[in-house]
């Protein structure tokens, strides 16, 4: 079985271009459900991750809540949520959420509790309040360190959302369930391939986030 | 042939007395290095546990790698049914694994070694492990084999459709005797579809030809490009649908979807004890897409004794469509094991 | 409920016998990992322009999703726990390559030198000082593995039944019986969470000399770099200037 011949024969073919099952509308379903996965971890982990590493208090909790969040597996809990609630999005997104919080709070967490204390104190005595110093001062010196958490967990949802298609939804997991059953190699090998380059770009993006959002202070003492 | 096994590795098993603790740092800093100094000789001792450790792991991972393979410890791996047993297969649905279960214990009523392999997947899967030898026995619907191997064929009777399978079936493979029971594909609406389109229980498949293109249908991901699937139905009865939706094989996705009316068309099987609770409506077959549905054991040739066929064709002599629609109701609505069901059949049928 | 222990015929094991599986299934891989990724990173180690394409392929692969690597092996190894292990060992390897090369390079120059000076030759410097040392990476890198391994066995049950506790997801759906599933999510979970903390244990072990208060304040590095991507990508855009840096 060669791959490269699987992935020139899945690309080359025309009818995979267009229409519902299509590169393209399963390509935007993957990117869509990954966006929305990776915003409400977001929602949760950003501002939690924020507070507790500027206060530098529940580091402990926070530490098994992201034990048990790794721990709980994603297609076991897709396919109890998919039983307990039937179709639709909450089954996908609770799994995709679950995986991503940790990293997220975690990373955020931690990246607010390595600011070089000196500058916030300095801060501080220059009477700045205490959402100034966050924003102002801590904030923009864990930016690389929080990008990388959100990094982290997008690439980990994006390579999750492929078991959606189990439950009948759409996305790039499509191709390779369908190829599963289908017993069509070249199907699966051209879905993983899509998922693949998907995470590539998205590690590309985020290269280039930290480019622009990062202070050029900061980065160069990083 | 699954008592062949590795022990779960002690030197990993999870040690419940110990509580969590926090990751360690990663950077271990100076602090590290200097109590390092004082205690060379102890990290040298444990670095023995570290080493000794390894090398078990390494005797583990080889020890049964080879075990699984030399002994046949999985029917699949060497691709060659091990000596002695005959391995039972099923694919990825409740009624395949109940007449599964059906034909092993009718075996084994005989005396014969059993393995038992369900829930593999779809035909496209289990048709190349029967092929290779790693089943022996797989349950088949002869219409539905048919049309796999040949998409052009079109019998007119249950013999025919025999005939036409053993001639293009694999050599290693034949067909023992087909039973009664039917249990096919079909195209079935849900209630409101039925409503909004008048169909009723004498409509046809053909009666969608109109409004196919408003509907979405749904079925396993198989059916998407399959003869009785999605390609029949555009070159048998010119259908094409909205979209297809991508569920299960008859099974818990594809019921509850239609009961939604997340798809108003789905291959539903008709042997489904939802087709009668949720008042869906099979749509007629008259130009015989799905065929004929019987069920009927498929093994490899010269696998199973004489013996073995005979309880087989046994089982075939006495299992019809109400016999089949009342054992799956007792395992998918009542929720009783598969092996008990078919273990207290075949004692009623005096097949065991 | 009162059925949650009452496993369905067709999964051929008791209860127990899914856990013995399932831990297998998660866990062998993992010590394949290991023991592969131990002298790949001592290469990366040891010549440095290795690290950055080493890490380049180890991300490529990390974003090749599980699923369709099981179905792609599928047609060597069959629908066998072979076909669930031989992923889940690559993933462990890209976890794991990353976690020991970034915790034998923590160990700082003057601790080598006075290795050397003590009469140390390389292999035993790499033996008894950088190896014991990067210890605690090494673990953190394990936790990792292990946990995520031990959730991605239940995607085998979508190449027929090879996902042990995962098997019974299918049956959950099958036959209606909400419990299997909820059975099997808790008890990944909990086997997740023990082995989690058995190598907690393991590293409290093997280096006594670190004391308990380094180890409390927050979380560390198991969450702080959950998956091998984030490194790797780091190693592979980012690090050109500064691996030069690094390596002073």
């Amino acid at each position: 079985m060669n791959v490269l011949h699987f992935v020139n024969a899945f690309f080359s073919d025309g009818s995979h271009w267009h229409g519902y099952d299509g590169i393209p509308a399963r390509l935007a379903e993957h990117i869509r459900y990954s966006l929305l996965a990776l915003g409400l971890a977001a929602v949760v982990g950003l501002p939690v991750g924020l507070l507790t590493g500027h206060y530098g208090r529940g580091g402990n909790a926070l530490a098994l809540i992201a034990t048990a969040g790794r721990a709980l597996p994603s297609f076991g809990l897709l396919v109890l949520m998919f039983i307990l609630l039937g179709f639709g999005m909450v089954p996908v997104m609770v799994p995709l959420v679950v995986l991503a919080v940790p990293p997220i709070l975690v990373t955020t967490y931690e990246a607010m509790r390595s600011v070089d204390p000196s500058p916030v104190d300095a801060a501080r005595g220059m009477g700045m309040g205490e959402s100034r110093v966050l924003f102002q001062v801590e904030l923009p010196v864990a930016l690389p360190l929080i990008l990388s958490g959100l990094r982290s967990a997008a690439i980990q949802i994006i390579s999750t959302a492929t078991i959606a298609a189990y439950v009948s939804l759409g996305g790039l997991g499509r191709y390779i369930v369908d190829g599963l059953y289908q017993l069509d190699y070249e199907k699966v090998v051209g879905g993983a391939t899509l998922v693949a380059v998907l995470a590539l770009v998205t590690l590309g993006v985020f290269w280039a986030a930290g480019r622009f959002a990062v202070s050029p202070g900061v980065r160069r003492g990083g | 042939m699954r008592s062949v096994k590795c022990r779960t590795p002690h030197a990993v098993r999870p040690d419940p007395a110990v509580p969590y603790q926090h990751p360690p740092t990663s950077e271990p800093g100076t602090g590290i290095v200097t109590s390092y100094a004082k205690s060379t000789r102890s990290s040298t001792r444990q670095f023995g546990v570290v080493a000794v450790a390894l090398a078990a792991t390494g005797a583990l991972v080889t020890g049964c790698s080879s075990s699984d393979g030399k002994s046949g410890g999985d029917p699949l791996s060497g691709g060659k049914s091990s000596g002695g047993s005959v391995v039972v297969g099923s694919n990825n649905f409740p009624e395949s694994t109940l007449l599964a279960d059906i034909y092993g214990e009718a075996l084994k009523a005989k005396g014969i070694k059993v393995t038992y392999k369900p829930n593999i997947g779809s035909r496209e899967t289990t048709y190349g492990l029967m092929k290779n030898g790693s089943l022996t026995v797989l349950p088949e619907y002869n219409g539905s084999l048919l049309a796999y191997l040949d998409k052009k064929a079109a019998p007119k009777t249950v013999a025919d459709t025999t005939a036409a399978i053993n001639a293009k079936l694999d050599p290693a493979l034949t067909l023992l005797e087909p039973a009664p029971a039917e249990d096919k594909d079909s195209v079935t609406v849900n209630r409101e579809t039925a409503a909004k389109y008048h169909l009723t229980g004498k409509s046809t498949i053909a009666d969608l030809t109109e409004v196919a293109k408003d509907l979405v249908i749904g079925g396993s991901p198989e059916f998407q490009n399959r003869q009785q699937g999605l390609l029949g139905l555009k070159s048998v009865y010119g259908l094409e649908f909205k979209s297809f939706k991508a569920l299960d094989a008859g099974g818990p996705l594809t019921q509850a979807a239609l009961k939604k009316n997340l798809v108003q068309v789905a291959d539903i099987f008709t042997t489904d004890p939802t087709i009668s609770k949720e008042k869906f409506v099979t749509l007629q077959d008259p130009k015989n897409l799905f065929g004929f549905a019987n069920v009927q054991p498929l093994v490899g040739k010269g696998k199973l004794s004489q013996k073995g066929v005979d309880a087989l064709n046994a089982v075939s002599a006495k299992l019809d469509t109400a016999t089949l629609l009342d054992l799956d109701t007792k395992v998918q609505v009542e929720k009783q094991d598969p092996l008990d069901v078919a273990r207290a059949w075949l004692k009623s049928a005096g097949l065991a | 409920m009162n059925r949650f222990f009452d496993i369905p015929s067709d999964l051929q094991h008791s209860w127990l016998g899914l856990v013995g599986l399932h831990l297998r299934e998660a866990l062998l891989p993992v010590l394949a990992g290991l023991v592969a990724a131990l002298p790949i990173a001592q290469l990366c180690v040891r010549f440095r322009w290795l690290y950055a394409p080493v890490l380049g392929v180890t991300t490529v692969l990390y974003a090749i999703p599980s699923l369709a690597f099981f179905v792609v092996l599928i047609d060597y190894t069959g629908q066998t726990e072979l076909t669930v292990m031989i992923p889940l060992a690559v993933y462990s390897l890209v976890v794991l390559v990353p976690a020991i090369v970034d915790g034998v390079r923590s160990v700082p120059q003057e601790t080598l030198a006075a290795a050397t000076a003590m009469g140390l030759g390389p292999v035993r410097r790499y033996l008894q000082v950088q190896l014991p040392i990067a210890v605690p990476a090494i673990i953190a890198g394990l936790r990792v593995a292990t946990v995520s391994s031990i959730s991605l066995v239940s995607v085998g049950m979508l190449i027929g039944n090879q996902g042990a506790l995962g098997n019974l997801l299918q049956d959950a759906n099958s036959y209606h019986r909400p419990e299997l599933a909820v059975n099997s999510v808790v008890t990944t979970a909990a086997l997740a969470i023990l082995a989690d903390a058995a190598l907690v244990g393991v590293r409290i072990l093997l280096t006594p000399w670190m004391p308990r208060a380094a180890r409390r304040g927050g979380p560390g590095p198991a969450e702080e770099r959950p998956e091998p991507s984030v490194p790797a990508l780091e190693g592979a855009l980012e690090d050109g200037p500064q691996a030069l840096e690094d390596a002073r």
